[in-house]
């Protein structure tokens, strides 16, 4: 009974085996494929890097010496690029006055040059709209207007990313690719963003950008200032969006499109002095935010004079 | 194994982007694979605190408000040799000759100001203008005279509310730092903005038009009517 291998059944463990082998082999090559997307510009260490709050110093001074040759080798701009963190005791805050806004989208250049936006596309972090005096109807606005400005019976309300405290963007991510920071800036991890755009379609504000192509940028319109989190060049098929420009802003500066408005329409300032211009502007000026009704909760506030 | 297999979920997020669907038995290959990659990077250390900047302290600098050309120079019609007018300080022509009466209107100037525009509410010259010196004096309404850089004095005594704004911070344009302990700030002067014998801001073309994808059908229309009504502007615009 117990030597009865018949021909049929070693024939059935043999073509088990050889299922079982075809099996493995084929998941194993499975397992592997992700090595074919392999290309000359994603290196192991790129391929295997954390999310940025899991870094340790070490690991994120390696990333930001990697971004910087990136930049040399991709675009050949010897560029600084450094992690700025938040200040002990500051949380930001913007006002605009829409009293003396002319439109004259200085602003949005500005953050053009300053962020290292692509050139093709004119891209900036700031929509400057045009909007019919009396009526506060964003969805009647223009924001493609290139006529003198200001126009007769036009005012004009540039929209940027608003830093809400209760943001939809962060809330929809999902893989954690951007989260509020304690200084209230809401920033994303580039390296981390897989690109789904859930947040572009979230935002309320259309305060997000999509790079649909790697930024096209002379060496020499490179800003080379620049931070992890904020304005180093982005990789194609991530989201960008504005961070008050953080590695100014952090480093006690003011924002790029504050110190390009002709006018003065813009008061930036920390929250949590009471001296500041900003507290000023909301304790003494009927301010009011982008469509309060949605409980974004913005930190982002405009105003009229009178 | 817990922390490995964690390591490898974290990094397979990452991956996403990179790879397209599968079944579930794929994807749990791919975790394990990436957790034998991980174990052999070595990257399961525990992040650490990267702290925080240290709070704004006292200020120490200072806000400086800028002191523009206009004050002291007007423009002639000479290039200068960084390109533009020529500046010519006020004095290069009056400390010579002396000042001669001054005119009640801008219309009443024969030499040199001759087609000057005066656009400032029913203001005479003699209004700012210091009647003995008025290439180098202002006075307020009480008689007080001012040197010229400190025209915003003059300025403040009917634009009360802009001034009280200016005070907090929240008129005029900056440049510099907003958190005094850090580095000094310089504010405008009234008059870099306005002019004070025209201070309504003039109309400008507009610079960078967006250029958006989803735009490019929408803009040749637009971009005809925009014409239509100021080519000058809408010209210069288009071709940066």
């Amino acid at each position: 009974m117990t030597e009865q291998a018949s021909p049929q059944n070693t024939g059935r463990r043999r073509a088990l085996k050889v299922l079982g082998a075809t099996l493995g082999a084929t998941a194993f090559a499975a397992a592997m494929e992700p090595l074919k997307a392999w290309t000359a510009d994603l290196t192991l260490d790129q391929f295997l890097q954390r999310h940025y709050r899991e870094l340790t110093k070490d690991q994120l001074e390696a990333v930001l010496r990697r971004v910087e040759s990136d930049t040399k080798a991709k675009y050949g701009k010897d560029v600084h690029c450094e992690d700025v963190r938040p200040m002990e005791g500051v949380e930001f805050g913007y006002a605009l006055n829409l009293s003396v806004c002319i439109g004259c989208r200085k602003c949005a250049e500005a953050c053009h040059h300053e962020n290292n936006h692509d050139r093709r596309t004119n891209n900036s972090y700031i929509r400057v709209i045009e909007m019919e005096q009396g009526s506060l109807d964003l969805e009647k606005g223009n924001t493609t207007y290139d006529h003198a400005v200001p126009a007769p019976g036009k005012y004009y309300m540039p929209v940027q990313c608003q830093q809400c405290d209760n943001a939809p963007c962060v809330k929809v991510c999902p893989v954690q690719a951007t989260w509020k920071e304690s200084d209230g800036i809401v920033v994303v991890d580039y390296d981390w963003c897989i690109g789904c755009r859930y947040c572009e379609a979230a935002c309320p504000y259309h305060a997000r950008r999509f790079n649909w192509e790697a930024p096209e940028i002379a060496a020499e319109d490179i800003n080379p200032e620049q931070s992890y989190l904020s304005n180093r060049i982005r990789p194609q098929g991530v989201v960008e969006k504005c961070t008050f420009c953080l590695h100014r802003t952090r480093k006690g500066k003011l924002p790029a499109c504050l110190e390009a408005c002709p006018t003065g329409a813009r008061v930036f300032g920390n929250l949590l002095d009471p001296d500041s211009e900003i507290r000023w502007v909301l304790e003494n000026k009927r301010v009011f935010v982008l469509k309060e009704e949605l409980g974004t909760k913005p930190r982002f506030f405009y105003f009229f004079d009178n | 194994m817990l922390l490995t297999f964690a390591g490898g979920s974290t990094v397979t997020q990452s991956l996403r982007s990179r790879w397209h669907g599968g079944c579930f038995c794929a994807v749990v290959l791919r975790c394990l694979t990436c957790c034998l990659l991980l174990a052999l990077a070595g990257c399961n250390r525990a992040p650490q605190d990267r702290g925080k900047a240290p709070a704004p302290s006292s200020k120490v600098f200072s806000t400086n408000i800028h002191g523009p050309d206009r004050l002291v120079s007007v423009k002639s019609q000479t290039e200068s040799s960084r390109g533009g007018p020529l500046r010519v300080t006020c004095v290069s022509c009056h400390s010579a000759r002396g000042p001669r009466k001054m005119p009640k209107q801008a219309s009443d100037l024969k030499e040199f100001h001759v087609g000057f525009v005066f656009q400032h509410g029913n203001l005479e010259c003699s209004s700012c203008h210091d009647d003995a010196e008025p290439h180098r004096l202002l006075h307020l309404a009480t008689g007080e005279r001012v040197e010229m850089p400190q025209a915003m004095r003059v300025c403040a005594q009917c634009h009360g509310p802009q001034k009280r704004d200016y005070d907090h911070g929240a008129h005029g344009g900056m440049n510099g730092y907003w958190d005094l302990s850090r580095g000094s700030r310089v504010r405008n002067n009234c008059v870099d903005c306005h002019d004070p014998h025209k201070p309504a801001i003039p109309q400008s073309a507009p610079v960078l038009p967006p250029r958006d994808r989803y735009l490019e059908h929408a803009a040749p229309n637009h971009a005809a009517a925009g014409a239509a009504t100021h080519p000058s502007a809408s010209e210069s615009v288009r071709n940066p």
